[in-house]
């Protein structure tokens, strides 16, 4: 049976509410043991992170580290921690097989801080999603961010 | 604005182990209009590197000191800077970030520019009275452009009395020495891929922080936890010492200082970390032979077992830590600046010795590493402070002022030293 889009969108979704609401533990377990997550630097958005300098180039054991920080206190850029509101649109899938499905989808992530104006992240998401028990794993996670430079975005202190 | 006696901007009463910053000088813009003109307008400032633009017609286009420039490689396969304004009405003759270009042409009305900076052309030339020669009509140029080592820096004090490069970086050079030291035919290069983003604080405030070792334990101690839980040493060396390793804080001249660490962080050239995995061990080997082959065993220990955070006055560090980064950064407002990152490395380097390189940097500098986020958030932090610099007008920075001979790199004489050269300057006084 070939994946669905509204399969994948579910999925997606379901994610950005763990992420909106801070249940990173409960994100990881959307991983695969392998699984990176990447954010290119905003001059270089289609590259590799072998020969190119990424804000983010993670495998699993720093996405493990990201989130063990990000649960801290300690992590002061985000302690009072930030809200955020994903939204996520324009959902395709580029590629699929009985593993494998490539997919793309735009978002918006919205941050918000105390006494600040609202940080906003627009962009595309390329994942590669591996299929098991009925739904998926994320093995890769890219998220390219549009603006030319971070400019007042600043950092991506939190997983976007 | 000048500062009347009974409030200067900085205190310095070594004998009364007594230093203090007027936290005026992070708020007020007409100081920031004083230090664009004595300060940026006065100093050695840092454009890019020439590996950034490699072949005749190569260019980048970046804003250094508040003007946009074109910085590019010229036919005779020289770096050279030009001012990104048109002769004509002004318009800038290049509007992309990068590139290779035979001509740059304003599209306004359409004057073309050879990549040595001459014009070239323009359209309905007989128009002008006989009296207009298109050989004055060049691309303006900075007063005075150099380098050292690949690292291109302009002037635009067009003064007499303006020292040259070499006098100006005095002693950060034996620095930069070491940085290229890395590479086994000594050049460096930029990597790839650059990190600009605002800080919405004063540009000092970057230049203290990015060596000022005193801040780790308690803004890093995530990033600190994360290299304990992988697996690095990190026990004090001695009472006294706040980190890992043994490191000092020492003055270079001209306002440059650095801080110069035994390395506990691991390095690419040439420490290995756990962080790295086990695959990355014989390359790292490979490249701590090559080191000592080519350097000798003390030298090779030098460039490969410390790491220097290096302030080149005013704005430009140049960390070789975890990776090696250049950061340069300037001011877009008294409580606002702009900031660049990029990497650096040896030109030789592998393809897996260049990927343990940017795995490395990411894990502390940057926007999305371990440590540069908590870096923006203190700097951010301090400058919602400095809106009681009316009630609270006085920075402390005396740590080691009642020490003897060597400085740590949790002291402050390095950060001293940057204030102390900061005020000569803004007093007129070079």
């Amino acid at each position: 049976m070939p994946v669905t889009r509204q399969q994948v969108e579910d999925f997606l979704y379901a994610e950005a509410g763990l992420l909106d609401a801070w249940k990173l533990d409960e994100w990881l377990t959307l991983l695969t043991d392998d699984a990176v997550y990447r954010v290119p630097s905003n001059d270089k958005p289609a590259s590799d992170p072998k020969d190119t300098l990424f804000t983010i180039a993670d495998d699993i054991n720093r996405i493990r580290a990201r989130v063990t920080r990000l649960k801290k206190t300690t992590a002061h850029a985000e302690f009072p921690r930030s809200r955020t509101r994903r939204l996520i649109t324009n959902v395709r899938i580029l590629e699929e097989n009985a593993q494998t499905v490539k997919i793309e989808a735009n978002f918006i992530v919205y941050r918000f801080r105390r006494n600040e104006s609202v940080y906003q992240f627009v962009g595309q998401y390329r994942y590669e999603l591996r299929v098991a028990d009925a739904s998926f794993k994320i093995a890769s996670r890219v998220a390219i961010i549009d603006a030319m430079e971070l400019g007042s975005l600043a950092s991506v202190s939190f997983i976007l | 604005m000048n500062q009347t006696p009974d409030t200067p901007w900085v205190i310095n009463q070594p004998e009364a182990m007594h230093f203090a910053v007027n936290r005026a000088t992070l708020v007020d813009p007409q100081i920031l209009e004083l230090e664009r003109r004595r300060i940026f307008d006065t100093c050695w400032i840092y454009v890019g590197h020439e590996s950034e633009v490699r072949e005749p017609g190569d260019f980048r286009t970046r804003t250094v000191c508040g003007r946009p420039l074109i910085f590019c490689r010229d036919s005779k396969g020289e770096a050279r800077v030009y001012l990104n304004t048109c002769r004509h009405r002004g318009s800038l003759v290049c509007r992309e970030p990068e590139g290779n270009a035979k001509y740059f042409t304003c599209f306004y009305h359409g004057w073309t520019y050879d990549r040595d900076g001459a014009l070239y052309g323009l359209p309905g030339q007989s128009a002008y009275p006989p009296n207009f020669n298109r050989a004055e009509f060049a691309l303006q140029t900075p007063p005075k452009v150099a380098s050292y080592r690949g690292f291109v820096f302009l002037n635009f004090d067009s003064g007499a009395n303006v020292m040259s490069l070499d006098d100006y970086l005095a002693g950060a050079k034996e620095y930069i020495d070491l940085i290229c030291d890395q590479s086994p035919s000594g050049e460096m290069e930029i990597i790839p891929g650059s990190q600009e983003y605002d800080i919405r604080a004063n540009w000092k405030l970057l230049a203290e922080n990015s060596f000022d070792d005193y801040h780790l334990p308690a803004t890093h101690s995530t990033w600190l936890d994360y290299l304990k839980n992988s697996g690095v040493e990190m026990k004090r060396p001695e009472k006294g010492h706040m980190l890992p390793a043994h490191g000092v804080g020492k003055v270079l001249g001209n306002g440059h200082a650095v801080i110069d660490n035994i390395n506990f962080r691991g390095r690419p050239v040439a420490r290995w970390i756990p962080i790295y995995g086990e695959a990355a061990k014989p390359e790292i080997e490979r490249i701590r032979a090559e080191l000592v082959t080519r350097l000798g065993e003390a030298r090779a220990a030098r460039v490969a077992d410390t790491n220097r955070n290096l302030l080149v006055f005013p704005n430009l560090v140049i960390n070789d830590g975890s990776s090696v980064t250049v950061r340069y950064f300037e001011p877009r407002a008294a409580d606002n600046m702009v900031v660049r990152a990029c990497a650096l490395g040896p030109k030789e380097e592998t393809p897996a010795a260049r990927a343990i390189r940017l795995d490395s940097f990411l894990t502390f500098y940057g926007p999305g590493g371990f440590a540069t986020p908590d870096d923006i958030e203190a700097l951010e932090s301090v400058q919602a402070g400095m809106a009681s610099y009316r009630e609270m007008p006085w920075s402390v920075m005396t740590r080691g002022m009642a020490k003897e001979g060597e400085q740590l790199n949790t002291d402050e004489r390095h950060l001293r030293e940057f204030w102390i050269q900061w005020d000569k300057l803004m007093r007129g006084a070079a």
